[in-house]
C-alpha cells in the first residue's frame, strides 16, 4: 500500500481486471441473444449490444459518470465530473479508498454499458437502429444515470435508506427487465408472431453467450468489493453456485416439462442464477446463494411459460430472465443478508431484521417505477417523431439486410455457384476500368 | 431404361450407398429433401415456445439405369434402407425416354455405364462386408 495515496496494489488489479472480465459480457450478450433469434436478424441482435459498448462507453466519459456518482441531490448526480475532470489516479474515498478514481470509474462504465444491452432483447427483428442508438443514449442519461445515482451515489436516496443492491440487481436487472416490458409492449409484436416458428437459429451461441456472461460476472459481483478481499471472495462463490444452482434446478423443471433437458434452458437457467444473485453476492452466504438459485430459476421458468402463452412479445424473454430473476434476487437479499458475511452490509429478515424488506420492497417499486415511466415516456415521444419500427417489408426481408446492408451468413447456396456476388464484384470494377481508360 | 427415384432416412443414406455400389449402381444423384409419410411428429421445446416439426428430413436418390439393373437397384435400396418402422421411404420407377452423356454426346445405354462402374463395384465388394451375409 502506497503510504501517500492509499492505493492498494491488489485492489487496483482485481478492479481492473474486473471491468475487463464485465466488458467482455457485451459479446456474450450478443451471442446470448444472437442465437436466440432467427437466421436474418443476427446482426442487428449482435450490433444492439456491441453498440451500446460504443455510444454509453463515451456518454459516460462525456456526462454519465458525473450524473450517476458525482455529488449532487438525492436524486441525481452533479456536472463535477463532466469530461471525467477531477477523476483522476487517486482514490475517491466515498467510493473505494485503495485504488485509483479512473479504475472505479472505469468498472461502473461497462456496467452502464450492458444494462442498455439487456434491454435489446425485448426489441429484436423490428427495431429502426438509428431509433435504438438514439433510445440507448437517452436512456442511459435519464433512466440509468439517476437510478445509480439513487442506489449507489454519495447521497443517492436509497443508499441512504439503506437498501442492499451489492451489483446492481435493482440499478442493472430490473430496471432492464421492466424497460424491456415496456419497450416490448410499445413496439408491438413481430409480424411473425404466433404465425410462424420464432425459434433459435443457433443454439451454440446462445450457450456459448451464456458462458462468456458466467465468466464476466465474476467481474462484475466480485469486482463490485472494490477490493481483492474476503468480500470479493463470498461474491465470487456465491455468484457461481447461484449460477449452478439455477442451471440445475432449470434442468429439474425442464425434464418435468418436457421431458428433456434442453441447452437454451441450460444456459437460461445460468444467466437467471447470475441476476439473483447480484444483489446479494456480498451480503449472504453460499447455502444462502443455492436457495436463490433454486428460487429464482422457478420463478423466472413459471414466468417465461405464462409469456408464451400472451400476445407479449418480449422476444428474448428479458422481462421474464431479468425482471422476474431481478426483482426476486432482490427481495431475496432482505431475507438472507447478515452481517456474519460482510460487517458493511446489513442484516436480513433470518438475521432478525424483518424491517430490511421493507426497504428492499421501496427501492424495487421505487426502480420499477422509474423504469417503466422513463422508458414508456421516452419511447412515445420517439414514437411520435418519426416511428420505431421498420416497415412490414423490411421485417419481412430481414433487419440484417435492410438496416446493415450485410447478412451473417453467405455461402452454400445456389446463388453462390452461380455467381450472383461475384458477377456484381467483378462488374463494378470493370465499370471502374472503363472509366479510367475513358 | 428407367429413373429410379427413392426417397429414404438420411441415416440409412451410407448402407443404401454401399449397397448400390455392389450392386454396380455407380451414378447416383443426392439431395436433401422434407417431406410427411406417415410418421409421428416431432416437437421441440425452446423456452415457452412449442414447435410442432410436421416434416421430416429425407435424402432423395436418383438414378438413371439400364434394364438389366433396375431390379437389382431396386433390391438393393430396400435392404440396405429398410428398418421396418414407419418413415423407411419410398422408392419410385418411371420410364426414362433419353439419356445424353455431356461429356462424349454418347446416347441411352452408352451413356448409362459409368466408365469406373466395374473398377468402385469390385472395391465396394472387397473392403465393405455385404449385408446380410
Amino acid at each position: 500500500m502506497s503510504a501517500d495515496t492509499g492505493i492498494s496494489a491488489g485492489d487496483t488489479a482485481w478492479v481492473l481486471i474486473s471491468a475487463a472480465l464485465v466488458m467482455l459480457m457485451v459479446p456474450g450478450l450478443a451471442f446470448f441473444y444472437g442465437g436466440l433469434v432467427r437466421k436474418k436478424s443476427t446482426l442487428n441482435t449482435l450490433m444492439m449490444s456491441m453498440a451500446a459498448l460504443g455510444i454509453i462507453s463515451v456518454q459516460w466519459v462525456v456526462i454519465g459518470y458525473s450524473l450517476a456518482f458525482s455529488p449532487g441531490n438525492p436524486f441525481i448526480g452533479g456536472a463535477h465530473w463532466a469530461g471525467f475532470a477531477l477523476v483522476g489516479a487517486n482514490p475517491n474515498v466515498s467510493y473505494a479508498g485503495t485504488i485509483p478514481h479512473l479504475a472505479f470509474a472505469a468498472f461502473q462504465a461497462m456496467f452502464a454499458a450492458i444494462t442498455i444491452a439487456l434491454v435489446s432483447g425485448a426489441v429484436v427483428e423490428r427495431m429502426k437502429f438509428g431509433v435504438y442508438l438514439l433510445f440507448t443514449l437517452l436512456w442511459s442519461t435519464l433512466i440509468y444515470d439517476p437510478l445509480a445515482h439513487w442506489v449507489w451515489g454519495d447521497g443517492g436516496w436509497l443508499h441512504t435508506l439503506g437498501a442492499l443492491d451489492f451489483a446492481g440487481g435493482t440499478v442493472v436487472h430490473i430496471s432492464a427487465g421492466v424497460s424491456a416490458l415496456v419497450a416490448a409492449i410499445m413496439l408491438g409484436k413481430r409480424r411473425d408472431f404466433g404465425r410462424a416458428p420464432l425459434v433459435p437459429h443457433n443454439v451454440p451461441f446462445t450457450v456459448l453467450g451464456a458462458g462468456l456472461l458466467w465468466f464476466g460476472w465474476f467481474g462484475f459481483n466480485a469486482g463490485s468489493a472494490l477490493a481483492a478481499n474476503g468480500v470479493a471472495a463470498n461474491a465470487f462463490v456465491t455468484t457461481h453456485t447461484a449460477a449452478a444452482a439455477a442451471l440445475t434446478m432449470w434442468m429439474v423443471l425442464d425434464v418435468i416439462r418436457n421431458r428433456h433437458c434442453t441447452a437454451v434452458g441450460a444456459a437460461t437457467g445460468a444467466v437467471v442464477g447470475l441476476v439473483a444473485i447480484t444483489p446479494a453476492a456480498g451480503f449472504v452466504t453460499p447455502s444462502a446463494a443455492i436457495a436463490i438459485g433454486v428460487l429464482a430459476a422457478t420463478a423466472s421458468f413459471f414466468a417465461m411459460q405464462a409469456r408464451a402463452r400472451t400476445q407479449l412479445d418480449d422476444a428474448l424473454d428479458v422481462f421474464a430472465c431479468h425482471g422476474v430473476a431481478g426483482i426476486t434476487g432482490a427481495l431475496l437479499t432482505g431475507v438472507f443478508a447478515t452481517k456474519g458475511v460482510n460487517a458493511g452490509g446489513g442484516d436480513g429478515w433470518l438475521a432478525g431484521n424483518p424491517h430490511q424488506m421493507v426497504v428492499q420492497l421501496i427501492a424495487i417499486v421505487s426502480t420499477i417505477v422509474l423504469a417503466a415511466v422513463g422508458t414508456g415516456v421516452l419511447l412515445t415521444v420517439i414514437k411520435a417523431l418519426g416511428g420505431l419500427r421498420i416497415s412490414l417489408a423490411d421485417e419481412i426481408a430481414g433487419i440484417d439486410v435492410t438496416e446493415h446492408g450485410e447478412r451473417a451468413y453467405h455461402g452454400g447456396d445456389l446463388g453462390e455457384l452461380a455467381g450472383g456476388l461475384g458477377d456484381s464484384i467483378v462488374m463494378s470494377h470493370a465499370n471502374d476500368d472503363s472509366r479510367t481508360a475513358a | 431404361m428407367k429413373l429410379i427415384t427413392c426417397v429414404i432416412r438420411p441415416e440409412r443414406v451410407a448402407a443404401v450407398k454401399e449397397s448400390l455400389f455392389r450392386a454396380g449402381v455407380t451414378g447416383i444423384t443426392l439431395s436433401h429433401v422434407t417431406g410427411h409419410g406417415g410418421e409421428r411428429e416431432v416437437v421441440e421445446q425452446y423456452r415457452g415456445t412449442s414447435l410442432v416439426l410436421e416434416f421430416h428430413d429425407k435424402v432423395k436418390i436418383e438414378m438413371a439405369c439400364s434394364e438389366p439393373f433396375v431390379e437389382a437397384t431396386i433390391q438393393a435400396i430396400v435392404d440396405a434402407a429398410r428398418t421396418g418402422e414407419v418413415g423407411d421411404g419410398k422408392i419410385f420407377v418411371q420410364p426414362l425416354e433419353r439419356v445424353v452423356r455431356i461429356r462424349t454426346g454418347e446416347t441411352n445405354n452408352d451413356a448409362l455405364t459409368p466408365i469406373t462402374a466395374n473398377e468402385v463395384q469390385a472395391r465396394a465388394q472387397a473392403e465393405m462386408p455385404a449385408v446380410g451375409a
